[in-house]
């Protein structure tokens, strides 16, 4: 037995020593993102965000638009065709030259599988020269913001087998794929050949930590120097520690309560405007999420410039005139307490999901505060895919959900999908508004600011009265680097973590 | 001999009939639109996934009729072929190899430490039963037991990777990153094992032969290694078992804590997914580790106890 354990702990410190003088330079990276598989319409992001591939167009930190693989873009006069002009000195990973055609090849598969590109308006992709000729149906401002997603980013053809299918990735950023151990682990080292450069700390290794507390861990115990999207609750523990610096940045992110407003429920505005003056936007961010500046008053966060609007009036939680606005939709109390109209109690199931995990108890937050005005809510957590499917059978009755409007930098990508007719999965349900619908295709044709600014003014405005999705808060992202390298940005986008502009500090 | 490995080869196949057809049947059961749970498992809750799940539906055939699908499978299985994951496209065997791998690593590492430290505290206890060690011995089985893993798994890493910064608190791939999961398993399975050992030691300790062990002058620690340590042995190996199926199941709390890649979080993830191929490859594995297992026991208890080959 002695010497069992004798050798188990030369096995284990030998393993310890080996191990961390390999690691000495590498640049730890811990996030909660899984590795499932490597489609880039599935988790392209990873590879997008640690800087494997790129895709055409990418973002600054204000959320602008700026090239990438693309050095320049422009369109013709009558909106149909754009041409992106690639860069000439990009290379892949496995020395071949990034042309046109396999940009062209990359963006047709995108276009034909699941991901952003399949909503755009898109006709024909072709490459012609040194650039990318895209041909739509109809004009489309947002096309260059739609080729920020990660479903579009350029791989080269030795990434695919014969079939088509995916088998590697090879792209064309700063760092290149050494070792990739799904779903967890991910080692990268500089591809050598970067068209920007050399990254400033050669290795990173990323590793996925699912459980928040597990990363903060992480972070203090020295084994990651830079962890992505810490809890709330640990924000306060991090910032009083002297070897981390901590990061925050307001994310395009907004939860929301969807409800159908096809439903006996929610199918006057007043409905919808009582729920909305019923809770307690101050409370709920207060203690779940630590900030009550993320009360959302609106559906879209003051980072979203033009999407903002400082005119409109706020959401707060105003008890009188949440039950005058039950009383003049009809809805009196009943002999138990909970509001009644032509013999039908107000009882309601609320679904949500446990991907992010502080939708469960704003939920159950959500349900006591609206108990209080005699609205029955039943909570129900369950898989993602659930509102969805209760959305298209039409049986969903109020679901709360995280809505990201980045998903293309340009929020109208999203608003089309949202509140377009018949709404759509993480949009409105039950709720069609032609003055809405009007403006989002309008505003998706032009890119004319003189044009664009007073569309997006009433389209909130629209949002704010009507209230087919209902903000309840808006979003942060907390970041953690140990102050043993410098240079750390925060992408509120999270399109590019910028790790090749990471440095030890001296 | 030769009958018992006849008769453990027919149970793995019955196990991997059963295991498989029930797996079909339980899957197909479940409520919820399977296309829709593999769309949000393979794009994430942000995507277009009612779009989606029109894709996956017709990619992968779900309209097909059940009865198609199981001879189906039962065809792939014949030629060894567990077929691709839903979700992320690679093979199941691989997929297994990976994750499954990582568990048996995890769950031997993690019944080592426990037999260092559970048998032996059963062993002190169980020679002089309500003595000392075993009233100490008590008092940590039942508090290492009472404290949930992922309790125990957070003090820990609190100890030893914040205070102490000797190991890390998540990760995988070294024995330093092994150490933390298969500690917090230990204790628990410790907890247990050493109670085990203190009874089969205590019942030992009682019996005739042992005393007489004793009057015939031999020393106690002879009389301990050649008349108690084999008898006590039969039961605690068979709960030894018992704990080694129980680890390899996947102990999915303490796997997501520490980021361990391992099976039971897996199956977790395949379950919700509806990622079938995955779910049946798993337990039909898991059907063949149990097989597995439940011989070796056999085997070494059959070692242990001569009266049993007699009769066998």
């Amino acid at each position: 037995m002695r010497k069992l354990k004798t050798l188990f702990l030369t096995l284990a410190l030998g393993g310890s020593l080996s191990v961390s003088s390999a690691y000495a330079e590498t640049l730890k990276v811990a996030g909660p993102w899984e590795i499932t598989g490597i489609e880039p319409a599935q988790t392209g992001y990873v590879f997008s965000r640690l800087q494997v591939a790129e895709t055409l167009v990418t973002t600054d930190k204000q959320g602008g638009l700026v090239p990438g693989l693309a050095e320049n873009w422009s369109v013709s006069d009558d909106g149909l065709a754009w041409t992106f002009t690639l860069r000439a000195n990009a290379v892949f990973h496995d020395g071949t030259p990034v042309t046109a055609e396999t940009a062209a090849a990359s963006l047709k598969r995108a276009l034909a599988g699941v991901g952003v590109l399949s909503q755009a308006p898109i006709a024909e992709i072709a490459s012609d020269g040194s650039a990318v000729r895209i041909r739509l149906t109809k004009p489309f401002s947002a096309l260059p913001a739609y080729l920020v997603h990660f479903s579009t980013i350029i791989l080269a053809p030795s990434s695919f087998d014969g079939a088509g299918k995916i088998t590697r990735i090879v792209g064309s950023g700063p760092y290149k794929v050494k070792s990739l151990m799904p779903p967890a682990r991910l080692e990268l080292e500089g591809s050598g050949n970067w068209w920007g450069g050399k990254p400033g700390i050669e290795e990173v290794s990323y590793l996925a930590v699912g459980q928040g507390e597990t990363r903060a861990l992480m972070a203090e115990s020295g084994e990651a120097d830079l962890v992505f999207s810490m809890l709330p609750v640990s924000v306060d523990r991090l910032k009083a520690d002297p070897k981390l610096d901590v990061w925050i940045a307001t994310i395009p992110r907004t939860r929301i309560l969807k409800v159908n407003a096809a439903s006996p429920f929610f199918d006057q505005v007043e409905e919808r405007q009582a729920i909305s003056a019923a809770i307690d936007r101050i409370g709920i961010t207060k203690v779940i999420l630590r900030n009550p500046d993320l009360a959302a008053t609106q559906l879209f966060p003051p980072a979203m410039k033009g999407w903002n609007v400082s005119s409109v009036q706020p959401l707060e939680r105003n008890v009188e005139k949440a039950k005058e606005l039950l009383a003049a939709a009809g809805w009196m109390p009943g002999s138990d307490g909970i509001l009644e109209k032509d013999g039908k109690r107000f009882s309601v199931t609320m679904l949500t999901y446990s991907s992010w995990p502080e939708l469960p108890p704003i939920a159950t937050a959500l349900q006591a505060q609206l108990r209080q005005f005699g609205i029955d809510v039943r909570v129900s957590v369950g898989n993602s895919s659930e509102i969805p499917a209760r959305h298209k059978d039409g049986t969903l009755e109020m679901g709360l959900i995280s809505r990201l409007y980045s998903i293309v930098p340009d929020p109208v990508g999203t608003l089309l999908q949202d509140y377009g007719p018949g709404g759509s999965d993480w949009g409105s349900t039950g709720w069609d508004n032609k003055e809405m619908q009007d403006i989002v295709e309008k505003f998706a044709a032009t890119s004319d600011a003189n044009i664009r600014v007073p569309l997006q003014t009433r389209a909130v405005e629209i949002l704010q009265q009507e209230l087919p999705s209902i903000p309840v808060t808006w979003s942060e992202l907390a970041i953690v680097s140990s102050k043993r390298i410098t240079g750390v940005e925060v992408d509120p986008l999270e399109v590019n973590y910028g790790l090749s502009s990471i440095r030890w500090a001296e | 001999m030769k009958k018992f490995f006849f008769a453990r080869l027919l149970q793995a196949a019955v196990v991997a009939i059963v295991v498989g057809a029930l797996c079909f049947v339980l899957m197909r059961v479940l409520p919820g639109d399977a296309a829709m749970r593999i769309a949000a498992g393979r794009y994430g809750p942000d995507a277009r996934i009612a779009e989606a799940a029109e894709k996956v539906r017709l990619e992968l055939g779900l309209d097909r009729p059940i009865a198609v699908q199981f001879i189906d499978w039962l065809g792939s299985l014949a030629r060894f072929d567990l077929g691709h994951s839903l979700v992320t496209g690679r093979a199941v065997a691989h997929e297994l190899q990976v994750q499954l791998g990582a568990s048996v690593w995890l769950a031997a590492a993690a019944l080592l430490l426990s037999l260092l430290i559970g048998p032996i505290v059963g062993l002190f206890g169980g020679l002089k039963p309500g003595g000392v060690a075993d009233r100490v011995g008590l008092m940590g089985a039942v508090t290492f037991r009472a404290i949930p893993p992922f309790v125990m798994g957070l003090i820990l890493m609190l100890v030893f990777s914040r205070q102490l910064g000797w190991l890390p608190p998540a990760g995988f791939g070294s024995p330093r990153e092994i150490l933390l999961p298969a500690l917090t398993l230990a204790l628990g399975l410790a907890a247990m094992s050493s109670r085990v050992t203190r009874n089969a030691v205590a019942a030992v300790a009682r019996a005739p032969y042992f005393a007489f062990a004793r009057y015939k002058g031999l020393s106690e620690p002879v009389v301990v290694r050649r008349h108690g340590l084999r008898n006590a042995a039969i039961p605690v190996v068979s709960y030894l078992g018992l704990q080694a199926i129980y680890l390899i199941e996947g102990v999915v709390v303490v796997e997501s804590l520490f980021a361990y890649p391992g099976i039971g979080h897996a199956l977790v993830h395949a379950i919700v997914e509806r990622d079938i191929p995955m779910v049946q490859g798993t337990a039909l594995m898991m059907g063949l580790m149990f097989v597995a297992i439940g011989a070796a026991v056999d085997l070494v208890t059959l070692w242990l106890d001569p009266r049993m080959r007699r009769t066998a």
